[in-house]
């Protein structure tokens, strides 16, 4: 019943992820107007956004601008900061950790120490202070999240690959005389995809969230280029009087990342054969 | 034992030499040139060239390092661009109030994770339990800011049960610490759940119910103490959580401690400001870490033995 109710759930996330690709993908025909533009019968005599209505499906932002329109090439700009920030993210975590496992001595031990420390400084503030150093634009935001968030994928394949070394069938094709990049690259790197594979679908989820709060800060992606998070920092000041300004991308937010979470979680549960609470 | 304590604590004191190496690469490698952001606009070459004398900057980088790590020593984290006081005392006076979310939040998150937690365990594989882990998803999935904003437009404005924001009463913190607490239960309910159906499957559980103990002795006597260990290794990657989410909840509703400082920081970029609740936020995790490894033997005998 359990796993039916899981397989359910992790199917709904994996088809609005599709839909979500398929929407960014086609934001310009998708979007009834151009995300940036501003339109004069787009606000109310008194300079008000206007409420969802024929003309705006989802109502007008502060300048006059179609909300929904926004909101669409806004998951593009979560898109692709989730796959690009999280690709660099995932590489830079996969490669350390292999080498700190595979080769351990004092190279490995660095290595891993260097990781120790990283992850003594909270994810945002290390983001802040990255943010600060580099003018925001889209590609920074992407770096300097990837710079932040590959320390954990780095900790669990460097876990993942120690244990696999130290596995009867790695002993024994090293027995056999195959040489030190034959058993890396055949025998343990294969077995390490499960692992890269479930963390680089959370890492998404993660990866969504940090860029909707710096963005929400300011330092994120900078307007006129939507993004979720910049959506509301500017039109929060209107969140009592024009809620859907908020609640619309907010929502958008908490649905991608769940949906990553999800998925990424019931990939956890088919893939990983070390996992502890398997019978759950 | 000796050992393991000592161990521990000598790791913690390498861990923030190279916090402090970090900071400073990061103030080193910084565009932005301190002497001529004390100085101000209108300061003449000459009067910014004698600045970055008294400050050592140019000094060679070893040096530069070491003036920075005896400063820290002392308790100096150098001097705020916008406010031209110390760092040092700006944070401090914050963190008090800082302090004292985190608290009311954390207490939040265990009342209510650790409820879940244990409601899904023994539930496991029922629809309430499927649902429970549904709302923890929604809870580890939902950015701080939207969850805060949502709290204000419900209870503030619409209800008008709690104020928008401020700081002094009681009801001033409720909804922030609800906030990071409803957010943060979202990672101790699956934790707990998982920690508490590895326990329940051991064989004391089994003998302690065959001895015919109640359900209830069963789980909250038994169980729960051997569940609740690893729980306690999360200390210190809460407070890492916990220093992110105080960014912005404490913006969010104008609380007056480090979060907020470091936001208002982020609009002047006034970096000395960042980087000093960069450091204090980084201390204060490797601390956690260093009180949930000296805690651990005292709950846990098998490490004592170890």
């Amino acid at each position: 019943m359990i796993s039916f109710s899981k397989h359910k759930l992790a199917t709904a996330a994996a088809v609005f992820i599709l839909l979500l690709l398929a929407v960014a993908v086609a934001a310009p025909w998708v979007a009834p107007y151009p995300p940036e533009e501003t339109f004069f019968d787009g606000l109310t005599l008194e300079g008000a956004p206007l409420a969802p209505n024929g003309k705006y499906w989802l109502g007008t932002d502060l300048l006059g601008r179609d909300l929904l329109s926004r909101v669409i090439f806004g998951a593009q700009t979560s898109l692709i900061i989730g796959v690009v920030a999280n690709g660099v993210a995932l590489t830079i975590g996969t490669l350390v950790g292999v080498t700190a496992g595979f080769l351990r001595g004092w190279v490995g031990g660095a290595l891993m120490r260097f990781t120790d420390l990283m992850m003594c400084f909270p994810a945002l503030l290390l983001a802040i202070v990255l943010a600060a150093v580099f003018t925001p634009s889209l590609w920074i935001v992407a770096l300097v999240i990837a710079m932040v968030n590959w320390v954990q994928i780095a900790r669990v394949v460097y876990t993942q690959t120690v244990s696999l070394s130290e596995r009867g069938f790695v002993e024994a094709v090293r027995s056999l005389g195959a040489s030190s990049s034959r058993i890396l690259f055949r025998h343990i790197v294969p077995h390490l995809l499960p692992t890269v594979i479930v963390w680089g679908t959370l890492g998404i989820a993660t990866t969504v969230l940090l860029e909707a709060t710096l963005s929400y800060l300011g330092i994120g992606v900078q307007p006129p280029t939507p993004s979720w998070g910049n959506i509301i920092f500017e039109n929060q000041s209107y969140f009592a009087t024009a809620p859907w300004l908020v609640f619309i991308p907010g929502g958008a937010i908490v649905l991608m990342a769940v949906a990553f979470n999800v998925l990424g979680d019931a990939l956890r549960t088919a893939l990983d054969p070390t996992l502890k609470d398997r019978r759950a | 034992m000796t050992r393991y304590l000592l161990g521990r604590i000598a790791q913690a004191v390498l861990l923030l030499i190279g916090v402090s190496f970090i900071t400073f690469l990061l103030l080193y490698i910084l565009p932005a040139d301190p002497a001529r952001q004390i100085a101000g606009r209108s300061a003449t070459p000459d009067t910014v060239e004698t600045i970055r004398k008294q400050l050592g900057l140019d000094l060679p980088f070893h040096q530069q390092y070491g003036r920075y790590l005896t400063n820290l020593a002392q308790g100096d984290l150098g001097r705020s661009y916008a406010q031209k006081t110390e760092v040092a005392e700006i944070v401090a006076a914050r963190l008090p109030a800082t302090l004292l979310l985190m608290t009311a939040a954390i207490t939040c998150e265990l009342i209510i994770g650790l409820g879940i937690g244990i409601f899904a365990a023994v539930r496991q594989g029922s629809r309430s339990d499927s649902g429970a882990m549904v709302l923890s998803f929604v809870g580890v999935s939902t950015p701080q800011f939207v969850a805060g904003i949502l709290m204000l437009y419900v209870f503030a404005v619409q209800l008008d049960w709690f104020p928008v924001g401020g700081y002094g009463e009681f009801r001033h913190l409720v909804l922030p610490a609800l906030t990071l607490g409803m957010l943060g239960a979202g990672w101790y309910s699956r934790m707990m759940r998982s920690s508490m159906i590895e326990v329940l499957t051991q064989d004391y559980i089994r003998t302690a119910r065959a001895k015919g103990a109640s359900e209830r002795r069963v789980i909250l006597l038994h169980a729960l103490r051997n569940a609740l260990l690893p729980i306690i290794a999360m200390i210190g990657i809460d407070i890492g959580l916990f220093m992110s989410g105080a960014v912005v909840v404490e913006s969010v509703f104008g609380w007056p401690g480090i979060g907020q400082l470091a936001w208002q920081a982020i609009q002047q970029v006034d970096i000395p400001i960042i980087m000093g609740v960069t450091l204090v936020a980084a201390v204060a995790i490797v601390l956690g870490n260093l009180v949930a490894d000296l805690v651990a033997p005292l709950v846990d005998p098998r490490i004592r033995i170890r």
